[in-house]
């Protein structure tokens, strides 16, 4: 125990801190992907669909991640399914992601205005058409600022991978810290770190909302 | 290949359950409580003409809500404890919960406190209320109702997140768990089964938010239209 901090610890650290990327890249990737799908079943003609997201939606966001990657990993590995770290928290991750993504995202579709619809629905477009040609590409302009403030989320989220072993950045502090003992240096050193990569996409976040402000408001009759 | 699912020997520990979900409520309760109290100070000093609180309050909000909530548990703990402070794990998490709420309250009540039209004050200094009657009737408790639906998710969010205060050893509702899970060798039933009851509690707080709603916002409930 004890020792200085040194450039060798420091490289562990940008290692870790590559490793929150691409776990953050694979929650993005993953949890978009899947949240997209619920996000359009929500609003799906068919009863069955829309009850059968709206469930998951509400079960996975009463649920803590926490208890998530506790389950996908120790969980299934107890009833004999052994899912390597990495897979176990990927999947964790895209399964807690994908269920804030589809509500995010089904509220953006559905703050499209209806005489769109109707419109696209005028022009003789099938419904895939209207949703895919009509509706989305304008969803789309909406939903960009909270997702880019969503991202912001799912960084600081993946720290909690290393509650399963997996060395992201706040793992990569822990094994640090038990070497040598300066908890209050190296958790600050981890917090900067995390700032860092957060607080641009915040700014950036809030710029694109202060942009869709801007294009919403009325021009003031003379 | 079989899978035996053994629930009765996890559901035997009922009482730890139910102890771990006490706590995790009391957690989230004195989160609530001080966490609130705090942000909407906070959102007050943000908007305060006195730049250093101003940006202390900014400075706060932006360094909280910009890192995860696993470190700045671990700060706090190990924090306290270099300045020498012995602290339980219950308190430490409960301090920890606050000030990271706290800083989502802030932005939250700051929205709600630009919601309020200026006139409203205005009209209200001409009526001669007092500083403290224009503040409380006419800016802080329609500000709250404004946010009120953002403010109660996010005291739920904070809730789940308080599983997190398992790390530092906190005996709530995950800690339990883990112990549960290491004792029967039974982690897919006792992880499930902790699911369920964290699903149970947010709908617990929700409903509770609900009513609380009523009693704090009577013309919602007389006239059945928010503001």
């Amino acid at each position: 125990m004890g020792g200085d901090l040194n450039i060798n610890h420091l490289e562990f650290l940008g290692h870790g801190a590559l490793w929150t990327l691409g776990l953050s890249a694979m929650a993005l990737i993953g949890g978009g992907l899947f949240g997209f799908v619920l996000a359009l079943a929500r609003i799906a003609p068919a009863r069955a669909l829309r009850w059968a997201s709206g469930g998951y939606i509400q079960l996975i966001q009463g649920t803590p991640l926490l208890v998530i990657l506790f389950l996908g990993y120790f969980g299934l590995a107890a009833i004999g399914f052994d899912l390597s770290p990495l897979v176990a928290a990927g999947a964790s991750l895209t399964i807690y992601n994908a269920a804030y993504f589809g509500e995010i995202w089904r509220g953006c579709i559905q703050s499209v205005p209806k005489p769109q619809w109707e419109a696209a629905e005028g022009l003789g477009l099938s419904r895939t058409q209207r949703m895919f040609k009509v509706i989305l590409p304008q969803a789309i302009r909406i939903a960009t600022p909270p997702t880019v403030g969503f991202t912001v989320q799912i960084i600081k989220n993946t720290s909690l991978a290393s509650v399963i072993g997996f060395v992201e950045l706040a793992r990569a502090g822990q094994i640090i810290n038990n070497s040598l003992f300066k908890p209050f240096l190296i958790y600050a050193i981890i917090a900067l770190i995390y700032f860092a990569m957060c607080y641009p996409i915040s700014r950036l976040s809030r710029r694109l909302e202060r942009r869709m402000a801007l294009g919403r408001a009325q021009p003031i009759p003379a | 290949m079989a899978i035996n699912l053994d629930f009765p020997t996890v559901w035997a520990r009922w009482p730890s359950f139910l102890d771990g979900a006490t706590l995790t409520l009391e957690l989230a309760l004195m989160a609530t409580v001080f966490g609130g109290t705090l942000g909407t100070l906070c959102a007050v000093g943000r908007r305060s003409r006195n730049s250093t609180i101003a940006s202390l309050s900014g400075a706060y909000v932006e360094a909280i809500r910009n890192t995860p909530f696993l470190v700045q548990i671990f700060l706090v703990y190990f924090g306290l404890a270099s300045l020498g402070l012995k602290l339980s794990a219950f308190t430490v998490a409960a301090m920890a919960l606050t000030i990271n709420v706290g800083a989502y309250t802030t932005e939250i009540m700051r929205a709600g406190f630009d919601a309020i039209p200026r006139g409203q004050i205005e009209a209200a200094e001409g009526l001669a209320l007092s500083r403290f009657q224009v503040y409380w009737h006419i800016v802080l408790l329609p500000a709250m109702e404004k946010v009120y639906p953002s403010l109660t998710s996010q005291f739920v969010l904070m809730m789940l997140a308080s599983s997190v205060c398992s790390q530092i050893s906190a005996e709530e509702l995950t800690a339990v768990a883990n112990f549960i899970q290491s004792d029967t060798y039974r982690a897919f039933e006792t992880y499930i089964t902790i699911a369920v009851i964290y699903v149970v509690l947010s709908l617990v707080l929700r409903a509770g938010f609900w009513g609380l709603g009523l009693v704090l916002f009577p013309r919602l409930r007389r006239l059945g239209t928010p503001l």
